[in-house]
């Protein structure tokens, strides 16, 4: 089961990676400019030579030569050439891609940690005016776009990935309580109150535990919540990240560049997803007894 | 409805009420620009004061309410429509076509949103008339934001499919084509309903981070998304605080929408 899983999750991201890769292509093909080379205005050059650089384009000609040199290109890391910053896609992503994935960590770990404090604050330990409390702050965060949580934030001179953190939290807390809720009125931990169990014994053994996979895989949902957070974050915080890099190439129509980007995070957040949906896997195989253990004996 | 459901409609009531009636309630129109009354504070004429360029804040506050909130529903109902068709038809039909849109929506789901629009805005042109970037803004929301929906809306039709009051019809010959219109539309209702509610703060948010990041609804005319460009400069806040009025009301109006959705989700489930 766990191998079928593999593969498919494995044979979706070789399909995004294809399907990403022509896009691009597509797209740097169409895109103006494709096809002109400025060393033809040279005057230096002799005829030959301008002739043998005819003759190398002439090859590009070929699409589904372009295509497959694309792909290849993509595949090994190089990602083409960003006409607006007239650099290398690949260098521009490894300048940016550090501070955004730090960021990323940041926000998500950070939010995912507030929405579970007051997920069990609210529901395990009742603490007064917490109820009230979360929803506000959660219903706020909700209902403020990205963009105004960046800026509030900024003008408290707070970090911006505290920003990514408040974004992903009411997603989290209001799973987290709805699922805490779920389990703490279930026929089992009833009991095991009945029964005398310590409260923290309650809470991990018989609460946290059983939900822990469906909140592990909240994982892939907050990172592409992040993710896409992290562009009104980045540019109003002025963040040179991907984020940033993302909304200056769309201002500038450098459609190689933000599609090569938009692929890419796509592959980031499915590998994150494909992971959640593996360790959930692994757990249940892990959780589920043995086929003979609950059977009576024939 | 509790009595916090009832205040949210009362609350976003007046909000579309005084959005339709613009006409009357502002005073002066959108673009006039007073050039004597540069960034004015309020005043008996100018209830918001005005911006840098003269206009009318209250004015351009109540016809960008106008645009977000009658827009996005639009967009919802197009993203609900679209959802419909794909989900339904792979929930209906099941097999090959099941697994295929199943997966289509899984790869579509995997990009992030902001990411998505932003790369389908960029192919578009930037350079528009006012009129043609907001079709173009709600259209995009519309075309992009099936997904999600159309992944419920496929469960709850493959759950109607294998239900016994269909299996009954389609065992006494009723044609597929009836079974479609007259049994399994129907119920799909509350689905179809509770996903286009869920669509609509979604889509406004949404304008208001692309407006922001300047790529939503162009100059002059005003959305909630490019009114609220004004608040990334603090100093102007601080001596202005009047100017936080578009940000105040999108959040009290995505916030009531959010507490009436409680309602649509239970009645989804």
């Amino acid at each position: 089961m766990l191998s079928a899983l593999l593969l498919r999750q494995a044979m979706r991201i070789m399909l995004t990676v294809l399907l990403g890769g022509l896009l691009g292509a597509t797209l740097v093909r169409m895109g103006p400019g494709f096809g002109v080379d400025e060393r033809e205005l040279d005057s230096r050059l002799s005829a030959d030579s301008q002739q043998a650089i005819r003759a190398e384009r002439a090859k590009e000609n070929n699409i589904a030569l372009f295509y497959a040199r694309y792909l290849g290109g993509f595949i090994h890391g190089d990602f083409g050439f960003s006409r607006s910053l007239n650099r290398p896609v690949a260098e521009l992503l490894r300048q940016r891609l550090p501070l955004t994935l730090a960021s990323l960590g940041y926000g998500v770990f950070g939010g995912a940690s507030m929405g579970l404090a007051l997920a069990l604050l609210t529901v395990w330990w009742r603490a007064p005016g917490m109820d009230v409390a979360s929803a506000l702050l959660s219903g706020l965060c909700l209902a403020a776009p990205a963009a105004i949580i960046a800026l509030v934030l900024l003008w408290m001179g707070a970090a911006s990935r505290w920003a990514i953190a408040l974004v992903v939290f009411p997603h989290v807390y209001r799973y987290a309580k709805n699922q805490l809720v779920a389990t703490a009125q279930s026929p089992h931990v009833v009991a095991a109150e009945a029964k005398g169990l310590s409260s923290w014994r309650v809470l991990w053994a018989h609460v946290f535990t059983p939900a822990a996979p469906q909140l592990a895989a909240l994982a892939g949902i907050s990172v592409s919540l992040a993710f896409g957070a992290s562009i009104p974050i980045e540019v109003i915080c002025d963040t040179p990240g991907v984020g940033q890099l993302a909304w200056r190439a769309a201002m500038d129509r450098d459609l190689p560049l933000l599609v090569t980007i938009t692929v890419l995070v796509a592959l980031m957040t499915m590998v994150v997803n494909s992971l959640a949906d593996l360790g959930l896997a692994a757990w249940k195989n892990g959780a589920a007894p043995p086929a003979s253990a609950g059977s009576a004996p024939a | 409805m509790s009595f916090k459901q009832k205040v949210a409609l009362a609350i976003l009531g007046i909000a579309v009420a005084a959005s339709l009636g613009a006409g009357l309630l502002a005073q002066s129109p959108y673009s006039e620009q007073f050039r004597d009354a540069i960034s004015a504070p309020p005043s008996a004429h100018f209830w918001l004061g005005t911006d840098e360029l003269g206009r009318d804040r209250f004015s351009r506050l109540l016809y960008g309410t106008r645009v977000s909130l009658l827009l996005a529903p639009a967009a919802a109902l197009l993203a609900t429509l679209i959802a419909a068709l794909i989900g339904g038809a792979a929930g209906y039909l099941g097999g090959r076509w099941e697994r295929f849109v199943t997966a289509g929506v899984d790869l579509f789901l995997s990009l992030p949103w902001l990411f998505l629009l932003l790369a389908v805005r960029a192919l578009l042109p930037l350079n528009t008339s006012p009129v043609t970037s907001v079709i173009i803004t709600f259209l995009l929301l519309g075309c992009l934001g099936w997904a999600a929906p159309a992944r419920m809306i496929r469960a709850g039709t493959r759950m109607l499919v294998n239900s016994d009051f269909l299996v009954q019809a389609s065992a006494s010959g009723v044609s597929r084509w009836r079974l479609f219109w007259r049994h399994l539309l129907p119920n799909l209702r509350p689905i179809l309903l509770a996903q286009f509610w869920i669509s609509i703060p979604l889509f406004i948010l949404s304008e208001a981070n692309l407006g922001l990041l300047g790529l939503g609804v162009s100059e002059p005319l005003p959305s909630w998304g490019a009114m609220l460009r004004d608040l990334e400069n603090y100093s102007a806040v601080l001596q202005n605080p009047w100017i936080l009025a578009p940000a105040i009301l999108l959040v009290a109006v995505v916030g009531c929408l959010q507490l009436l959705l409680r309602t649509e989700d239970s009645v989804a489930c």
